[in-house]
Parts: C-alpha cells; sequence; structure tokens
C-alpha cells in the first residue's frame, strides 16, 4: 500500500515535471489555431459582397482602390483604368434613397430584387453588399477579392482593422513601432546599466554594494503600471516641453520609461558577468602597472561582453514584450513611424488596446492573435539567443 | 647598495596577525626563496613587495618597505609605477583572453607605449628572454589560450618582463606544471637572475635549493631564519627550519 | 612621469563618470518613489482602504479592487504553488539529470520570457472561450497562476539543489525511501527558500495587468464578487483605468496616486518580508 502511494506521487511529480513544456505546446497551439485562422478570411469585410454593374470594364480592384472609393479620394472610374464616369458609392442603408419603404416589402422580402434591379440600372455604381441580400438572379458583377493574404499582412503598410468595406492588417507599423521604442530605450538603458554595473561590481565599497542592490532589485519587481503611471504625469509632460510638441505621447516617452524598467535587468545582468571575471586576470593586469581603470576597461569589460551582450538583449527581450507602460505613454497611432517623436504604437500595446473590442473570432480578433504569434516568436528567439550565448560560455 | 629592504613589519587581515615583525634586505641580481608550510605568510609576504595586497579590503601594514632606497608605502607613493617596476608571475598561469602577442604587450599598452615599432621588439625579447620565441614565433596571432600549462607560464613570464621591471616576483610559479615544465622554468630563472632580482615562493625544498642565493624561511606569520641557501639547508641555526627542512613536518 | 599622471587622471575621469551615472539612476528612481509616495500618503485613509468607489470613481476607496487583487493572488497560488513546487521536486530529485533536465530547464526559461500579454491571450482563448469560464476569477487566477509557474519551478529547484546530498545520503542510510527523505529531510531544509521564491512571485502577480484585461478584470464592480465565476476587480487594472480613462482624469488623480502607493507597498512588503524570512531562517541554522 505504501509502495503504491509512492508510486502514484512519483507519478504526479512527473506529470508536474512537464507543466511548464504543456503549457508552452498550449500556447503555441492557440495562439497558431486563432492567428492563422486569419489567413482563410476574405478581405472584404466577413459577409459582405464587392458589386458592380455588368457593362463596367473593370473586373480586378485592389483592396487599397476600393477603400479609397469609399472615403471618396477616388471619384472617377477614369482613375483605376475604367471610364470617364463618376462612381456612385452604394451601401445598403441608401437603399431608401432609391426606392420607397413600400417597394421593398413589409418583411424586407424585395430587398434583394431591388438591389439587383438597381445594380443593374447604373453602370457607374459600386456597390458593398451583405451576401444574404444577394441571390442567385443577381444581375450585377461580383468581384472576388479573395482571402487576406500572407504578404497583404507581412508587407502591408497599413493597420486599421476595422474600416468598411475593407479592413487593413498590415503589421509593418506595429512592428517599426515596436522596434523603434525598444531600441531607443536599450540605447538609453545600456550606459547608464553599464555604468551602474561597473560602479557595483569594481568601484563601490561593501557597505555602498549592499544599500544599492537591494534597491535596484526592489525596482524590478514594481509593476509596469506603476512606471506607466509615473511616465504618463511626469515624463510625458517633460517630453512636451521640452521638444516643444503638440503632445508628449510619443515614441520618446515610452523609450524612457522602457529605459527605466530595463535598467534593473541590464544592471544585474552586467555585473554578474563582470564578477564573474577572475581575479587573477585582474591582478595580473595590475601587477603590470595598469590602473585600476585600464584593468577595468581593457580586461574585466572584454571578459564579460557576452555576459553585458546577454543583459542587452534580454532588455530588449523586456522591452519589446512590455504592454501596459507603453500603452499608457506613446500615443497608439498606428502610422509608420519616420521619427521617435511622434506618437506610435507598438504590437503589445495594439494587443491591449483592440482585443476589448474585437468580437470574439472575428478576423480583427484573429489578426491580434496573430499579433500575439510574432510577439511570441521574437520573445522566444531572443531567449533562445541568450541561452545559446550562456550555454557556450560555460564550455 | 640593498635592492629590498624591509624593517619591522607587521602586516593584518583584519584583527588576524599574517606577519611579525619582519626585516630582511635582499641584494640586487640575487635569487630569493621563501619556503614554509602552508599559511606561514609567505605569500602574504612576497605580495607587500608590489602592493598587491592593496586589493584585499581590510588590511594594513605597518614597518617600512624600501626599494631602491624609496619607501614603498609612504603616502603619495604611485603604486602603478611601482607594480611596473616589480613584476610579479603568479602560482597559476593567467593569461589573458587574448593572442600571444596581445598578453606581451598589454603591459606596454597600459603604460602608454604607442609605438609600433618598439612593441614589436619588446614582445620579441621578451618572449625570448622567457625561452618562449622559438615555440610561438610562427602564432603569435593566436589566443594565448591554446598553449599548454608551462608554455602559459613562460608566456606570463615574458608579460612580466616586457615592462622591463628591475625585481620579478614568483608566488610558486612552477607548483601547477609537470616536471618538464618546472625544469625549463628553472633553467629559465638561472638566465633572468642576471638581469634581475629575484624574489621566489615555493614549497619545494630541491627547488629553492638548487636555484637561489639566499633562502628565508618562514613558520606562523615570523620568519625564523635568513641565511645563505647553502647554509640554511646544510646547516640551519634554528631547530623549527632544521624540522622542516628534513621534512619532519610541513 | 607625465604618462603616470595622465593614467592616473584618465582614471578619475572615468570612475566620475560611472559614478555620476550609477547615482543619477538612483537620483531618478528614488524620485519616483518619492514623487508617489508625497502624493499618495496624503489619500491613504482606513476609508480609502475600506469603501468602494463612488462618484463615478472620482470619490470613494479601492475596496472592491484590494479584495480583487486578493482573490487573484489566492487563485493563482492556489494553482501555481503546488504544481511548481512539483515540478521543482520532479527536476532535482527524479528527472534524470543529463538532456531531459536541460530540456525542462530550458522550457521553463522561454516560459519566463513571454510577454505577458501573450499570457492574456492565452488565457482568453483556453479558459475564457474553450473552457467556458467567461471573464472570471477563475480564468484570470489561472492565467496568472501559469504566468508565475517558472518563478515557484526555480526557487523550489534552486532551494533544493542547495541541499548537501549527505543529507539525503544520511536519511537512505537509515532505510528511508526517496519520497519520504524528500518529505521529511529535503524539502523541509530547502522550506525558507522556496517560501522566499513564492513570496516574491505573489509580488509579481499581484502587480500583473496584461493578462488579466481580458480574462477577468472588471472596470467598475459595484459589489464585490461571490462566486469563482465572477469577474472582479484588481489593483492594478484599477489605477489603469484612473490614469487613462473614466468620467474625469483630474479628480481621479489623487485616487490614482493613492492606488499606485498601495501598489508600490504591496511590493515593498513582499521583498521585506522574503528578506527577514530569509535572514530568520539562516541564523536559526547558524544557531544548531
Amino acid at each position: 500500500m505504501k509502495r503504491f502511494i509512492e508510486k502514484i506521487i512519483q507519478g504526479m511529480l512527473t506529470v508536474s515535471g512537464f507543466v511548464t513544456s504543456i503549457v508552452i505546446l498550449l500556447i503555441v497551439l492557440f495562439l497558431f489555431t486563432e492567428g492563422a485562422g486569419l489567413f482563410s478570411k476574405p478581405k472584404v469585410e466577413d459577409g459582405y459582397e464587392i458589386v458592380l454593374n455588368k457593362k463596367n470594364d473593370i473586373n480586378t480592384l485592389s483592396a487599397e482602390q476600393i477603400k479609397d472609393m469609399f472615403d471618396d479620394k477616388i471619384t472617377n472610374w477614369n482613375e483605376v483604368g475604367g471610364k470617364n464616369q463618376d462612381i456612385v458609392l452604394f451601401r445598403l442603408n441608401d437603399i431608401t434613397n432609391y426606392f420607397a419603404e413600400e417597394e421593398l416589402g413589409e418583411q424586407l422580402e424585395h430587398v434583394p430584387a431591388k438591389i439587383s434591379e438597381l445594380i443593374s440600372q447604373h453602370e457607374e455604381i459600386i456597390g458593398f453588399i451583405p451576401q444574404e441580400y444577394i441571390k442567385n438572379d443577381f444581375a450585377g458583377k461580383r468581384l472576388d477579392m479573395g482571402n487576406i493574404k500572407f504578404k497583404d499582412v507581412f508587407f502591408g503598410k497599413e493597420w486599421i482593422p476595422t474600416a468598411t468595406p475593407i479592413s487593413f492588417f498590415g503589421i509593418l507599423p506595429l512592428i517599426t513601432g515596436t522596434l523603434w521604442v525598444s531600441l531607443v530605450a536599450i540605447l538609453i538603458a545600456l550606459p547608464f546599466g553599464v555604468a551602474a554595473a561597473i560602479y557595483l561590481a569594481e568601484i563601490a565599497n561593501h557597505k555602498i554594494r549592499d544599500i544599492l542592490k537591494p534597491v535596484i532589485e526592489l525596482l524590478s519587481g514594481i509593476p509596469s503600471v506603476v512606471y506607466g503611471f509615473f511616465g504618463l504625469i511626469v515624463i510625458v509632460p517633460l517630453v512636451q516641453n521640452i521638444f516643444h510638441l503638440p503632445v508628449g505621447e510619443t515614441g520618446l516617452t515610452g523609450s524612457i520609461v522602457l529605459a527605466i524598467m530595463a535598467l534593473p535587468t541590464i544592471i544585474t545582468v552586467s555585473e554578474d558577468a563582470m564578477r564573474n571575471c577572475p581575479r587573477s586576470m585582474r591582478e595580473a593586469s595590475l601587477a603590470l602597472g595598469g590602473s585600476k581603470w585600464q584593468t577595468i576597461f581593457k580586461i574585466v569589460i572584454p571578459y564579460s561582453a557576452s555576459g553585458i551582450t546577454s543583459a542587452i538583449v534580454l532588455g530588449i527581450g523586456r522591452a519589446v514584450g512590455e504592454t501596459m507602460a507603453v500603452l499608457m505613454v506613446t500615443g497608439n497611432s498606428a502610422i509608420i513611424a519616420t521619427g521617435i517623436l511622434q506618437p506610435l504604437r507598438t504590437i503589445p500595446a495594439t494587443i491591449a488596446a483592440e482585443l476589448g473590442e474585437a468580437p470574439d473570432g472575428g478576423v480583427h480578433y484573429q489578426a491580434l492573435f496573430l499579433l500575439g504569434i510574432i510577439l511570441f516568436l521574437i520573445t522566444q528567439i531572443i531567449n533562445s539567443s541568450v541561452e545559446y550565448v550562456s550555454a557556450k560560455n560555460k564550455l | 647598495m640593498n635592492k629590498i629592504e624591509v624593517k619591522n613589519v607587521d602586516f593584518y587581515y583584519g584583527n588576524f596577525q599574517a606577519l611579525k615583525n619582519i626585516s630582511l634586505e635582499i641584494e640586487e641580481n640575487k635569487v630569493v626563496a621563501f619556503i614554509g608550510p602552508s599559511g606561514c605568510g609567505k605569500s602574504t609576504f612576497i605580495r607587500i613587495f608590489n602592493r598587491m595586497n592593496d586589493l584585499i579590503p581590510e588590511t594594513h601594514l605597518t614597518g617600512t618597505v624600501n626599494i631602491d632606497g624609496i619607501d614603498i608605502y609612504q603616502k603619495g607613493t604611485n603604486v602603478d609605477a611601482l607594480r611596473k617596476k616589480v613584476g610579479m608571475v603568479f602560482q597559476r598561469p593567467n593569461p589573458f583572453p587574448k593572442s600571444i602577442f596581445d598578453n606581451v604587450a598589454y603591459g606596454l599598452y597600459v603604460n602608454g607605449i604607442k609605438d609600433k615599432k618598439y612593441i614589436k621588439q619588446k614582445v620579441e625579447e621578451s618572449l625570448q628572454g622567457a625561452a618562449l620565441w622559438d615555440e610561438v614565433k610562427d602564432e603569435l596571432k593566436k589566443s594565448a589560450f591554446a598553449l599548454s600549462g608551462g608554455q602559459q607560464q613562460r608566456l606570463c613570464i615574458a608579460r612580466a618582463l616586457a615592462i622591463s621591471p628591475s625585481i620579478l616576483l614568483m608566488d610558486e610559479p612552477a607548483s601547477a606544471l609537470d616536471p618538464i615544465s618546472t625544469a625549463k622554468i628553472e633553467e629559465l630563472i638561472w638566465e633572468l637572475k642576471k638581469t634581475y632580482t629575484i624574489v621566489i615562493v615555493t614549497h619545494n625544498m630541491q627547488q629553492a635549493a638548487r636555484i637561489s642565493d639566499k633562502t628565508a624561511y618562514f613558520y606562523l606569520g615570523e620568519m625564523i631564519e635568513y641565511d645563505d641557501t647553502k647554509i640554511i639547508f646544510t646547516n640551519p641555526k634554528k631547530e623549527s627550519t632544521q624540522n622542516y627542512i628534513t621534512g619532519r613536518f610541513g | 612621469m607625465n604618462q603616470t599622471k595622465r593614467k592616473r587622471r584618465n582614471q578619475k575621469l572615468a570612475f566620475g563618470i560611472v559614478s555620476m551615472l550609477t547615482y543619477l539612476i538612483v537620483l531618478i528612481l528614488i524620485l519616483m518613489l518619492v514623487f508617489i509616495i508625497v502624493r499618495g500618503i496624503g489619500v491613504i485613509s482606513w476609508e480609502f482602504l475600506s469603501t468602494a468607489p463612488t462618484d463615478g470613481m472620482t470619490g470613494g476607496g479601492i475596496l472592491p479592487a484590494i479584495i480583487g487583487t486578493l482573490y487573484l493572488i489566492i487563485g493563482s497560488a492556489a494553482f501555481a504553488f503546488p504544481i511548481g513546487i512539483m515540478s521543482g521536486i520532479y527536476m532535482n530529485e527524479y528527472a534524470p539529470k543529463g538532456k531531459l533536465v536541460r530540456l525542462i530547464r530550458m522550457m521553463t526559461n522561454n516560459l519566463s520570457g513571454i510577454p505577458s500579454i501573450v499570457f492574456g491571450l492565452f488565457g482568453m482563448a483556453l479558459f475564457v472561450n474553450k473552457l467556458g469560464f467567461g471573464d472570471s476569477i477563475l480564468a484570470g487566477s489561472l492565467t496568472l497562476g501559469i504566468l508565475s509557474l517558472p518563478i515557484v519551478i526555480r526557487t523550489t529547484e534552486e532551494a533544493l539543489k542547495a541541499i548537501p546530498d549527505s543529507f539525503r545520503e544520511g536519511s537512505y542510510a537509515l532505510g528511508a525511501t526517496k519520497l519520504q527523505t524528500i518529505g521529511k529531510v529535503t524539502l523541509p531544509m530547502a522550506l525558507p527558500n522556496i517560501t522566499t521564491g513564492l513570496i516574491l512571485s505573489i509580488g509579481r502577480v499581484s502587480g500583473e495587468t496584461a493578462p488579466i484585461l481580458f480574462t477577468c478584470a472588471a472596470y467598475f464592480l459595484p459589489q464585490l464578487p461571490d462566486s469563482v465565476l465572477d469577474q472582479c476587480m484588481a489593483l492594478p487594472y484599477h489605477l489603469y483605468v484612473l490614469a487613462t480613462s473614466g468620467t474625469n482624469l483630474e479628480l481621479q488623480r489623487p485616487i490614482a496616486y493613492g492606488t499606485a502607493l498601495v501598489l508600490i507597498s504591496i511590493v515593498l512588503i513582499v521583498n521585506i518580508a522574503a528578506t527577514l524570512i530569509r535572514k530568520y531562517f539562516a541564523n536559526k541554522v547558524k544557531m544548531n
């Protein structure tokens, strides 16, 4: 009996041992099933069709062209290679402009026929119509826009997830936004972080070190919303005033907040690396008449270069994945950033800001999961490379 | 004139007294060996000559240590310059993770020498001085870690020679090496003593007997006896020394 | 001599810059803390901690958020502590050393590197939608529990690793089984260090916002939750709401400072508690 219980407990321990592996597999599974569904969705809003008059020469239109038509930026068919005719837009709720309510029937049962009639009568019309009103005897031309493609997402320059008739899920602006904010954050944090690591590992005496170390560790425990709050109240106005900007919520503001947040990681990891530099090497350098600084600069830092690199990469990883603080201070504009002083938006902030409004299982929802996959992959690559480097160093 | 003069030196790690009232003189171009059982203070003592003990927190020294007639512990002493004059070779070979060439040239770089031709010549001279040149002259760019333990130690000697010290401190330089490498290092010490004053710590008594002119015996932080090597090993005056060299303890 | 002078000057300059940068960081960080403490301390009162928000969150206290965070801490701990500790025990005591352990450790490290918003997505897909828990304390706790697993596993493993094998051998020599040895010798000895890790993981859980955005957190709830399938408010999310949205940002500011101060205090208390526990047990071991 005792043996039996022992076996059971041992089994439970073994299963628990694999819990992290199972979780990672589940994460991958769920993110991918939700995210990959995006590519089987039509470009045009789900359940709708773009229709033209049969006499219209145009047989294909790009997503951008359709968007511009419905935004009144393209107003004549000759701009997209057709006849010189003004474009007439037709949405379902425009139907009352053409027909009286009694013509549509009490249960709106005549709507499909009337739409068909309308489209066939107007040569210059373009319609955006729910599929349920398009019957087999439809007299217009249905444009096949196809499904959302890989290149629409990964090379798309616009992220407009809730537009009609066509949403855009180009992730370039989000990726550039994420990279801008993270890289600038590391550029700001690096000199401070390495300096503090040098100070703690090489210069400070025991007493100062014993005070500073716990303070720095404490800071890594402060929640990111608190950093975001501090950023919102102190750094946003600061950036706005210094650079004379219309708004203080910019990429730079996010970078500064992220830099503060990444400091504990950078300091701790670099300091550990510097402490690992053997005493014998420092002594050899000092015995040759090298000053303390020369020893730090020419022996300790080169020796701990890979550790410092790990610190940088880990810092970038943390910055790339940080959500709340960035969401609160970067202004969240989904335009490809050309400078760090503009409002911009990162991948995690986009997910956090939009998932609440995206209907479950819809295109937008799936697109946000795709962003999750990208974020997951970026951080996994970063982690693995750090692990690879540190494993190599141990040999 | 004596190269090194030590007068009434006490040395403390915190409250622990590691060296007790030590006085001795070392003549120029002589090899002096420090022997004694582990923990007797001999390694602490040798690190006094280039103030290497400064690196250990909460240590202090009283008494005077003169090198070339100047007290190296007086206020305002430039420790970097002192260490340039007093080279040191450590117990275990500790080359830098750099090329062979850069290891030897390091001391020149940190002392502000930029003349490439001079550095090249000095590296060659030092490697020859350390009897390593013939073995490495074709692979100076290789990492120092590619060398064998004995070669690494000779590289560390070459590194110490490159900055033209006048004193060489050696803290058990052969203890981590095989017998053949040890023999090579000992041969080298014979050569070096023509140009340098050498202080060597060893716990290998045969080695002390073979290479040194004078020997000092340390026990529990005190210098028990200091005399010509021949006398120490054939006719010591103290019983404690006698016991140690005849192998009764230690 | 000129050369050594230059060397000294360079060193002085370099040390000066390095120390200055370090103290600048410390200064910024202290300023940040002082800023929030000074502005928040006036808001904190018993009433603030014990009443619900009123007047469209421009008045009243933060009690529902405190209670909600408490529920989430307990819920995530109930999930993560047992599984995490068992996982740590398996890794250090049972798993064959070598590739397998390395693989598990890699997976654990990778899990800890995943951004918290991705946990939020995962929790929403699995717990909220697939398993049908809806936005609830249950879904939020499980998501946060998964997030804190790596910390629990790692501290358990480290704590067990620090126990010398001689103790295990001593126990085996008396005829104890492996499980008895773990239960009676190894685990009790490792307990102080494990506890420290658990407390630190609580600190982490209490401050996370992104994972609960879509799995649990409620913008405003007038009453306290009465089942694990209810939504709840939580301190970090409440701070986010107070800082960025709501009916009147200006009137919400003081409450936001107070909430931020409560969050920082939790982190402080957690860290101090962890240090005290470590010290207390370290002394106890020395005395024996």
